[in-house]
């Protein structure tokens, strides 16, 4: 991580376009993608939940999209610093990415509405793994939606061709990456540990009652 | 062919049950006259038609809500609900028979709400009709999922909006898109699109979310 933080400060040449405002891009898109990979796990943690009846993924299903939310909102701040930063505005409703964003972390907020009002149990867990399927479903098709309502600015760095970037900006980028998605990782294990613990003790406390 | 006749069955007793008590329909009926009235005196003067046909979605998102909201109410407070589940019929048969009767009565507020839209404001073409049905099958079929999902919360009422809204954000950019742009036949695709993905979805999880 701060291997990472170093290179992208220091290291990386400036981009010619844009400036020194350009190196919060090696923040914000690992961030960005992180936030996608925890939505993604939680989906798939849900998935196999529904299927196998495996109650532990219930919890990991939770972690994982808990820490989604964390890392989306990290990435809507760091977003609208960058746009403010080189385009002159806060938010643009132009922009499907961020738009796209704004959608799915409104429904990950809502997912946490839904599991703190139903009262725990198999139920909740089935209900919360339903409501986490429909994100992951709900991303490709607002994606199209929003897509086909608006115009495009946002820098698209990865095309077809494949990333538009020098060497050296790339490398960084790639450790960014690594290193946001190691810490997401830790984080997921460390608030994975601490409601594992707090599930334990409280069934223990209840079998002493 | 049970499974059609278990469907038939549930959604005759739902339309059953608010022809005898008259608790949802009215009420959609009139929500949506008043919010066009109230959308009357909200635009500015000399606005143009386009932004009509944003407040026609969003009166439209708010009375299907109104009416979804009703959906599981008597199925609860009876306990109805567990008696269907018990019944020896697939459980999506419930989901389904739901989202039937509810989109029989969202069907039915527009049929007064549209006309009373086209004499207010702006004029509705064939494209912007169909945008409404497609749309219509979507959010009931995805609301009356997540009514069912809201109804055994603590908050019901507070919760459905918040559950369904992120959702529906792809059918009102379809529907507004269908109602006014020159080639709304894409975006009655995109409204097709998501009622089959979506309507496959919820009638698959729907057993997942009434079984304990």
């Amino acid at each position: 991580m701060g291997l990472a933080l170093v290179l992208a400060l220091i290291v990386a040449p400036e981009d010619l376009d844009q400036g020194v405002s350009q190196r919060i891009f090696y923040i914000h898109v690992p961030i960005a993608l992180t936030a996608y990979f925890c939505f993604g796990l939680g989906a798939w943690k849900a998935l196999r939940l529904l299927w196998r009846g495996d109650s532990r993924s219930d919890l990991e299903s939770y972690v994982a999209i808990h820490q989604g939310t964390i890392f989306g909102a990290l990435t809507l701040i760091t977003g609208s610093i960058w746009a403010k930063a080189s385009w002159g505005h806060w938010w643009l409703w132009s922009e499907d990415q961020l738009v796209l964003f704004l959608v799915l972390f409104l429904f990950y907020c809502a997912y946490f509405m839904l599991r703190f009002s139903l009262e725990e149990g198999p139920r909740r867990a089935r209900s919360s793994a339903v409501f986490a399927l429909f994100g992951v479903v709900l991303i490709p098709v607002s994606f199209l939606a929003i897509r086909l309502a608006e115009g495009l600015i946002h820098p698209t760095v990865f095309t077809r061709e494949g990333p538009q970037m020098s060497g050296s900006m790339f490398a960084t980028f790639c450790i960014a990456w690594a290193a946001v998605t190691l810490l997401a990782y830790v984080l997921y294990r460390v608030e994975l540990v601490g409601k594992r613990l707090d599930s334990d003790l409280r069934e223990l406390r209840e079998a002493f009652e | 062919m049970t499974y059609v006749a278990d469907v038939v069955a549930l959604t005759r007793k739902d339309l059953r049950v608010e022809l005898r008590a008259r608790d949802t329909l009215p009420a959609m009926l009139l929500f949506v006259l008043s919010t066009l009235v109230v959308f009357h005196f909200a635009l500015p003067e000399g606005t143009g038609d386009d932004a009509a046909y944003g407040l026609l979605w969003v009166a439209i998102v708010f009375t299907a809500l109104l009416g979804l909201a009703r959906a599981w109410v008597p199925e609860h407070e009876h306990g109805v609900l567990d008696g269907l589940v018990l019944a020896p019929s697939d459980r999506s048969a419930i989901w389904l028979g739901k989202t039937l009767a509810t989109l029989a009565f969202l069907v039915a507020a527009q049929v007064v709400a549209l006309p009373a839209f086209v004499l207010f404001f702006a004029p509705l073409d064939l494209t912007a009709l169909a945008g409404v049905l497609l749309a219509d099958i979507g959010i009931c079929s995805v609301g009356s999922l997540m009514a069912a999902m809201a109804a055994a919360g603590r908050s019901r009422e507070v919760l459905l909006p918040l559950l369904v809204l992120p959702l529906a954000i792809p059918l009102i950019v379809g529907g507004v898109g269908a109602a006014i742009s020159p080639e709304g036949a894409r975006y009655l695709l995109l409204l097709a699109l998501y009622d089959a993905v979506f309507s496959v979805l919820s009638w698959a999880s729907f057993e997942y979310v009434v079984t304990e």
